[in-house]
């Protein structure tokens, strides 16, 4: 299945990540209305931050789901086709069971409207999930594979390069 | 010191209606411009901080942000313009020099923009180039005086040594801009963009960096006055050598990275105890004439067993044309010229504005002068300075140019919005500057994909123009002055360049 990669190197910490999730999972989906008139739109991504190092983090959709587990309504389910884990926010009662258990801290409570844990969906009805598609620096990639240590640094494919035989020099950074 | 005279160059709109204070602004500005007000829940900013590098402009989700130049409030006066007022204010508070980045900004002429290019009509047909081949691969290196070909077994075979030449795909090359002066994110797009496309990219005197070894086919490793990173692991991870004389932005000035950019990377790279000055002394102390810059050469040579091309970079100078005469006959295989609008990471305002002469200039007299000589093939012309485009680029080979060095045009690509602050450091595009919160700014992956783009882009315009005039390949191009046509041209600057005015036929 499809994952969000995080690629810490490249967060700049400008949290539209999480604005843009805000606009998503807000009813009006139009970001000045969202923020100037609706309340407490909880963001599903998360900027973490120490220092200049930050990544953003959200629902990892663990493939043996600890808060499927923990759930006690039946609420949160992982969809066996697309490998989604959603919480079904009619049945969850609040209990926070899945909070606890979460080992990436990235449910959070949505005490505002009913009560029931927030996190991310993966923007079902979109190709690419709105915090992937927003960032400006691709600090987030959405992809089978992650690709950032198999290809690292080989930017631009070579395929156009008459002098690219660079293999010879890999094995020189001994220094 | 109350008294404050110096006035904000910039004025920060922000429309309130559009303002959803997310703070994006805030997280993006490393000149402290915007500020959250926890208590009153709003965003507002202060333009005397602003450097107008549109950083929050571009990142701001609802277009809030407009950053407009700020008209100056003096009683306008021809003489007296706002920019020395401002510079007086400036110096009488510092008692400093006045730093500045990038290039001149001043309105001396621009000749690429009274030059025009050629098309065939008629008597000539004129090239589709999608449906034809265009060649635009050039050699830069030293030509032999003729080539000797014997035959053996029916088949021709040349019988003279030809001396180390580079490859270009498109005769569009990154100049030098050190690992330090930009950060290393910003190389590795450069390094990587220019292995992608087939061209090459240039060290500068900062050393060559350990993550890009990889990319030693596309090096052109720089030996400047302060010999920088220069050993012979960093002379062979290289496919040329380039001695760097001056640089246009500051002809005769030597460069001075700062102690606090020498982060422990640059220090490595650069083989200098991390936290002190890296300074660039004005001239090498081992080159006081063309007898020594040809020792040098040789020198270089032999170390690298006569595989690579060196070249000498200079500044374009009032006397650049013997200088460039002496340079080839030192032995150099190619001569890079940086005409006096040339960028920089930090130079004193007076020289950047008032010193050297502009390249398109400079390039038809060095170009006349070596050809009256006799001595034009050996040694490739390479010129930079402002080229901004790829008219321009088609321009300079017309006049005679082999190929050119794009250095702010490629920074362009990647972001730079010419705010002439990379010397504070705080470049807000993560570009010239070594401060982690903003390097990382600078995605490579992202870079060097912009890169090679501009690179596309420039060489099917390039094709373009070729086709249109009936040329299929750059080589007929190149020194070809009957192909350009001056406008707007006194008859003296007619003969510098060496071209016919607008109108006059053969």
């Amino acid at each position: 299945m499809k994952k969000i990669y995080i690629k810490e190197e490249y967060c700049i910490g400008c949290r539209l990540c999480e604005i843009y999730c805000q606009v998503k999972h807000s009813k009006s989906k139009k970001i000045l209305k969202a923020f100037r008139e609706e309340q407490d739109i909880i963001s599903r991504v998360l900027v973490e931050e120490i220092g200049h190092n930050s990544f953003a983090i959200q629902c990892r959709h663990c493939v043996d789901a600890p808060c499927v587990d923990a759930c006690i309504s039946g609420a949160m389910t992982k969809n066996e086709n697309t490998g989604v884990v959603n919480c079904d926010e009619n049945k969850c009662v609040g209990c926070w069971s899945c909070i606890m258990v979460c080992p990436y801290g990235v449910i959070k409570r949505d005490i505002s409207a009913k009560r029931a844990a927030s996190k991310c969906d993966f923007c079902e009805d979109e190709k690419i999930p709105v915090c992937v598609k927003n960032c400006p620096n691709e600090a987030l990639k959405f992809s089978d594979t992650d690709d950032s240590d198999s290809n690292a640094e080989n930017y631009t494919d070579a395929d156009n390069n008459p002098g690219a035989d660079s293999d010879n020099y890999n094995e020189v950074d001994a220094e | 010191m109350a008294l404050k005279l110096r006035q904000s160059e910039f004025e920060i709109k922000r429309d309130e209606g559009k303002c959803i204070h997310c703070e994006v602004c805030v997280r993006q500005c490393s000149n402290d411009s915007h500020e959250f007000d926890e208590d009153a829940k709003i965003v507002s900013s202060d333009d005397a901080n602003c450097v107008g590098c549109h950083r929050c402009e571009a990142l701001c989700p609802t277009g809030a942000i407009k950053i407009t130049a700020k008209e100056p409030e003096f009683k306008s006066n021809y003489n007296w313009s706002a920019s020395h007022i401002k510079n007086i204010y400036k110096q009488a508070d510092s008692g400093g020099v006045i730093l500045t980045g990038m290039g001149s900004d001043k309105p001396h002429t621009i000749y690429w923009d009274h030059l025009l290019f050629n098309a065939a009509q008629v008597t000539n047909p004129s090239i589709d180039p999608l449906r034809e081949p265009m060649e635009v691969k050039t050699f830069i290196g030293g030509k032999p005086d003729k080539v000797d070909i014997v035959k053996k077994d029916g088949n021709f075979k040349l019988k003279t040594k030809i001396s180390p030449h580079l490859e270009l795909s498109t005769p569009i090359m990154f100049s030098a801009m050190s690992y330090g002066s930009i950060s290393l994110n910003a190389c590795k797009s450069l390094a990587s963009a220019a292995a992608s496309f087939g061209t090459y990219y240039n060290t500068g005197e900062g050393g060559l960096h350990k993550d890009l070894y990889k990319y030693a086919e596309n090096t052109i490793v720089q030996v400047a006055s302060g010999r920088f990173g220069v050993d012979i692991d960093y002379l062979s991870r290289a496919a040329a050598i380039e001695i760097k004389i001056g640089q246009g932005a500051k002809p005769g000035i030597g460069g001075h990275l700062p102690g606090e950019k020498v982060t422990k990377d640059i220090s490595s790279t650069r083989m200098i105890p991390e936290g002190t000055d890296a300074i660039s002394p004005a001239p090498h102390h081992d080159i006081y004439s063309i007898e020594d810059l040809a020792q040098l050469i040789a020198a270089l040579k032999e170390a690298t067993d006569y595989t690579k091309p060196v070249g000498v970079k200079v500044s374009a100078v009032h006397n650049i044309a013997p200088i460039a005469s002496g340079i080839v006959r030192a032995g150099a295989d190619y001569i890079a010229i940086d005409g006096f609008r040339g960028g920089t990471g930090a130079a004193p305002q007076a020289i950047r504005d008032n010193v050297g002469i502009p390249i398109e200039l400079a390039l038809a007299a060095v170009d006349q002068r070596l050809r009256e000589e006799g001595i034009r093939h050996r040694a490739s012309i390479i010129v930079a300075g402002s080229v901004r485009s790829s008219s321009d680029v088609i321009k300079a080979i017309a006049l005679g140019a082999d190929a050119v060095y794009i250095g702010t045009a490629a920074l362009i690509a990647l972001g730079c919005h010419l705010c002439q602050k990379c010397y504070t450091g705080k470049c807000n595009w993560g570009i010239a500057t070594q401060d982690p919160y903003l390097t990382k700014r600078l995605n490579p992956e992202i870079g060097s994909k912009r890169l090679a783009g501009l690179l596309r882009a420039w060489s099917l315009e390039i094709k373009e123009m070729l086709g249109g005039a009936g040329i299929n390949a750059i080589e007929s191009l190149r020194g070809n002055k009957e192909h350009i046509r001056g406008l707007d041209l006194n008859d003296r600057e007619l003969k510098i360049l060496g071209i016919k005015h607008a109108g006059e036929a053969w």
